[in-house]
Parts: C-alpha cells; sequence; structure tokens
C-alpha cells in the first residue's frame, strides 16, 4: 500500500474520531466535513469517480450544510453542563469495540478468499449514464420518488406549527 | 498487505467509530453524524469490493454506492428536520431528556 493511501485513511479516521470526540457541536460537523473529504478522495484512489465527486456534491456540499443549520437552528453551539456523553457510554463504547473486533478479525482472516484485481477497471461516466438509463431505471426512478418523497416530509415536519391549528 | 484488505480495515474502523459516536453522545445531532459515518463506511466497502472485485465493468458495485449515497442524503434531510422539529416542542436535543412519545 502506497503512503498516500496511509495518510489519507488517517486523516479520516482522526476526522471522524475528532467528529465524536470533541466537544464543541460546530467543531464536531467541521471534523465531519474532512471525514467526507478523507473518503472522497478515498473514492478517487479507488478509480471511481463519479462516486467520488458525488460524495463530494452530496456529503460535504449538502449534508454537512445541514448539519451545521441544524446546529445552529437549535442552539446547540455551546457545551451543555451535564456533560456530552450519554449516561450508559460506557456499554456503547464497549459494543462498538466488540463490533470492530468482529468486523477486523473476519477481514484479517479471509484475506485467502478476498479476490485480488489490480487491472484498472475502464469506466467512463458514459457507461455509468447508459447503466443508469438501461439496467437501472427502475432503481433510479424509485430513488428519484424517495428523494421527493424525503424532501416534502421534512419540509412538512420541520414546518412552523400554527397556535391552536392542531 | 492486500490493497482490498486495508480498505476494508479502515471502513471498519470508521463504522466503529461511527457506532460508537451513535451510542455514546447525548445530543441527536451528534447521534446522527455517527449514522452518516456508518453509511459511509458500507459505501467505502463496497466501492473497494467493486474495484478488487472480479466484474468491475458491470458496475453493481458502483450503482449501489450512488443510490447509497442519495438514500443516505434523504435520511439526513428527514432526520435533521425531526431533530428541529423536536427541539421546537420540547426546547432540547439530548436524547436522555427525550423519553415521551406525547407531544
Amino acid at each position: 500500500m502506497s503512503l498516500l493511501f496511509y495518510l489519507i485513511a488517517a486523516l479520516t479516521v482522526v476526522g471522524g474520531l475528532a467528529a465524536i470526540l470533541l466537544k464543541n457541536t460546530v467543531h464536531c460537523a467541521l471534523a465531519l466535513t474532512v471525514a467526507f473529504a478523507g473518503l472522497a478522495v478515498m473514492f478517487l484512489e479507488l478509480d471511481a469517480q463519479f462516486a467520488g465527486f458525488a460524495q463530494i456534491l452530496v456529503y460535504i456540499g449538502a449534508v454537512a450544510i445541514l448539519v451545521v443549520f441544524a446546529i445552529l437552528l437549535t442552539r446547540n453551539a455551546e457545551t451543555p453542563k451535564d456533560g456530552v456523553y450519554s449516561r450508559n457510554w460506557f456499554a456503547g463504547l464497549v459494543i462498538a469495540a466488540g463490533v470492530f473486533a468482529v468486523l477486523g478479525w473476519a477481514v484479517v482472516h479471509s484475506t485467502r478468499v478476498l479476490p485480488h484485481e489490480t487491472a484498472m477497471p475502464a469506466v467512463t461516466v458514459l457507461d455509468i449514464g447508459n447503466a443508469l438509463m438501461g439496467r437501472y431505471v427502475l432503481p433510479l426512478e424509485i430513488v428519484a420518488l424517495l428523494l421527493t418523497a424525503a424532501l416534502i416530509g421534512a419540509v412538512i415536519v420541520a414546518m412552523h406549527e400554527k397556535e391552536g391549528a392542531k | 498487505m492486500n490493497p482490498l484488505t486495508a480498505y476494508l480495515l479502515v471502513a471498519a474502523l470508521l463504522f466503529a467509530i461511527g457506532l460508537a459516536g451513535a451510542l455514546t453522545r447525548r445530543n441527536a445531532i451528534l447521534v446522527l453524524i455517527g449514522i452518516e459515518l456508518m453509511l459511509n463506511a458500507a459505501n467505502l466497502n463496497l466501492i473497494a469490493f467493486w474495484r478488487y472485485g472480479p466484474h468491475p465493468e458491470a458496475l453493481t458495485g458502483m450503482m449501489f454506492a450512488i443510490f447509497s449515497i442519495a438514500v443516505a442524503a434523504a435520511e439526513a434531510a428527514v432526520g435533521l428536520g425531526l431533530v428541529i422539529s423536536i427541539h421546537r416542542h420540547s426546547k432540547t436535543t439530548d436524547l436522555d431528556a427525550m423519553n415521551r412519545m406525547k407531544g
């Protein structure tokens, strides 16, 4: 593995750790953006240019902004006095460590059956467009419907209620 | 190290970090951040398996990852809308304080 991979992996993991460890919620959102950027660079390194740029557009461009908006709208920027971790944080930590141990054990001990192809796949955006409009047209339409429903649903849920109009 | 193994290990670590965040933080927005990290780790797995799998020209893993990104965006929008709505009702985003289903 190249040095670049280790640098980007370290950046992504540190960003993710900072996103869940920092006390200030706004700093958490910024660290989350760093983790998203690291993942996008990893996608680019894996020759998945379309997914990498979609990751940048959707996550850094939309989801991170949405998270910052939600933090500022709910006035969460200041640190709460009674700590940022929930009462049963230790159980959560143990569960997460156990999940990582099982996943890591499974990955490390299955190297003999994992495929190891190194030829770079020649995939252009034209191929992706053809696949989206051909074989995957039904999932595309379903995702379009889902996004419309989510858009309307999010607006209705977050819409300001009139007093006494329940 | 097999490159696929390295990518899968990074994805597993990121998933565990996201799970730890979702389970230990008390702010609902931070829990959503943890869920986003978990979804991204799954996307990294999909892309890595697509890249090092036997038939990358079939685009299966890439398509799965793209649709997964779209669904995650919808999930984030609805989840943050719910958090804002709950905050308007009860003036808190503390999950330990959210113990009623009645508004």
